[in-house]
């Protein structure tokens, strides 16, 4: 299956790992990404705090390409996915819709259509075994539904389905849509230590060893202010942060799999070679 | 800012009208539920409650919504928005206040906050669509930097560049540029960004 697919600034930059998961579990589930042709960028938090016809205007021209790719549009980022919907449905009211016969999918939605699981399924030649993991959704893949067209916004289960295809422990916790504040991340990195220290607390209450993500700013927040935090509270975290496109190579036997785990701050090999996964 | 809420205030109605086209229901439909401020992760941070700013933008006090910090520490989650008995977008507002803080050029709250959504604009403008996250790290760094020295978090941030970097994740490069820059930069001359 051919698709769109609209990376985002950040996974040709700091998420470079998660765009290198991404680009090696694809092929393996039939999935073949076809980069947007000259996108750019969505404006971001940035732009609609301070601009909002600026929110719209920069990810309606990655709508208008698209449009020309004729294809659904794959995005791994939250916040991308997040402001293209918006888009879309500012399009809509304004009646500007030129026919669009496309779908804006995120990531995690779109592989967890069954066909892919099923593939997964048997493709998962090394399972997850005794893997201990909370499903982290953070806020804008689901919220606002009138936005995002999601279903179940409060209590989203795919990273769960998924944990369990590839048959590691998804453990149920009540901060799966919590946000980190990664917005702030730059401006006020107090707030976030509130913020993401009580989602560190939360996960370690409900037994978990790590954090599994599918969006790139939860998990530079999660993970590369662990140390930060851990120094500041005097505590000892150790809370591997994974996309879910790692731990779906993992799991298959991607060869390159441990290179990309080797570039998060908190290192999750540890985790794995004490699990026996690595 | 301080709002001293048992001053009888003077309501005026023109916010509200103004505010009548952010999102799907006009935000002066508010009853005052409170369920934006229950489910909202920043209100540690906040000197007025979610709650709290719409009915002060139903009674018109524009001055005390520019000037107050809510604005600005929200993290833009859109809990509020998204679980709003009545389908008003209190996120939007909340964009909607801070746009208009920085158009009528107030002292706003937050100048670091500001500051950083005024970076990433501009980063974005000058690299013709795409983000340049090391030019947007290193301006916000210098402008904290003229702010006040704080070495401990230069420090920090100069250990977690590094960490970046090793792992191949600081791309030094600026990002490619496009074939559309020309419609780009058409976009924020219009935008005014």
């Amino acid at each position: 299956m051919k698709v769109s697919y609209y990376p985002g600034c950040s996974l040709e930059g700091t998420a470079a790992d998660y765009a290198a998961s991404i680009a090696a579990v694809a092929p393996l589930l039939g999935v073949e990404l076809a980069e947007l042709e000259d996108w750019n960028c969505c404006g971001a938090s940035a732009a609609h705090s301070i601009n909002h016809q600026l929110s719209f205007e920069l990810p309606a021209r990655n709508l208008v390409l698209a449009q020309k790719a004729e294809r659904d549009v794959v995005v791994p980022c939250a916040l991308c996915f997040n402001r293209l919907k918006a888009a879309e449905k500012e399009r809509q009211r304004r009646d500007e819709v030129l026919g669009d016969g496309f779908k804006i999918w995120d990531l995690l939605d779109f592989l967890s259509q069954e066909s892919f699981l099923a593939t997964l399924k048997q493709k998962a030649v090394r399972p997850l075994t005794g893997l201990k993991a909370v499903g982290y959704y953070g806020c804008l893949a689901s919220r606002p539904p009138a936005i995002t067209d999601k279903a179940d916004w409060e209590n989203p289960k795919e990273l769960e389905r998924l944990l369990q295809v590839l048959q590691a422990e998804p453990l149920d916790w009540s901060y799966k849509t919590d946000c980190c504040g990664a917005g702030l991340a730059m401006s006020r990195p107090d707030l976030i230590d509130t913020l993401v220290s009580r989602l560190y607390d939360r996960a370690l209450a409900a037994g978990a060893e790590c954090f599994v993500v599918a969006c790139q700013m939860c998990q530079a927040n999660l993970d590369l202010s662990q140390g930060r935090i851990s120094k500041k509270l005097n505590k000892d975290y150790y809370l591997p942060v994974f996309y879910f496109t790692e731990l779906m190579g993992l799991a298959m036997g991607h060869p390159e799999a441990e290179r990309w785990l080797a570039r998060h701050l908190v290192d999750p090999r540890p985790l794995l070679r004490d699990k026996g996964l690595l | 800012m301080e709002i001293n809420l048992k001053q009888p205030l003077v309501p005026s109605f023109s916010l509200q009208e103004r505010l009548a086209g952010v999102g799907p229901t006009p935000p002066s439909s508010c009853y005052q539920c409170k369920k934006c401020s229950a489910g909202c992760p920043l209100t540690f941070a906040m000197d007025l409650l979610p709650d709290r700013v719409m009915r002060l933008a139903i009674l018109g006090q524009t001055e005390a919504l520019l000037g107050c910090r809510t604005i600005w520490v929200c993290a833009s989650c859109v809990t509020c928005t998204t679980r709003c008995p009545n389908g008003i977008d209190i996120a939007g507002v909340m964009d909607w206040l801070k746009e208009e803080a920085l158009r009528q050029g107030k002292a706003v709250d937050q100048p670091e906050v500001a500051a950083f959504h005024r970076f990433f604009l501009d980063s974005l403008r000058r690299a013709g669509g795409r983000l340049s996250e090391m030019a947007l790290m290193r301006r916000f760094t210098v402008y904290k930097l003229m702010r006040g020295p704080q070495f401990g978090e230069l420090l920090e941030n100069m250990k977690l560049g590094w960490g970046l970097f090793k792992r191949g994740r600081l791309r030094l490069t600026g990002p490619p540029s496009l074939k559309g820059k020309g419609e780009i930069k058409k976009i924020f001359k219009s935008t005014g960004a």
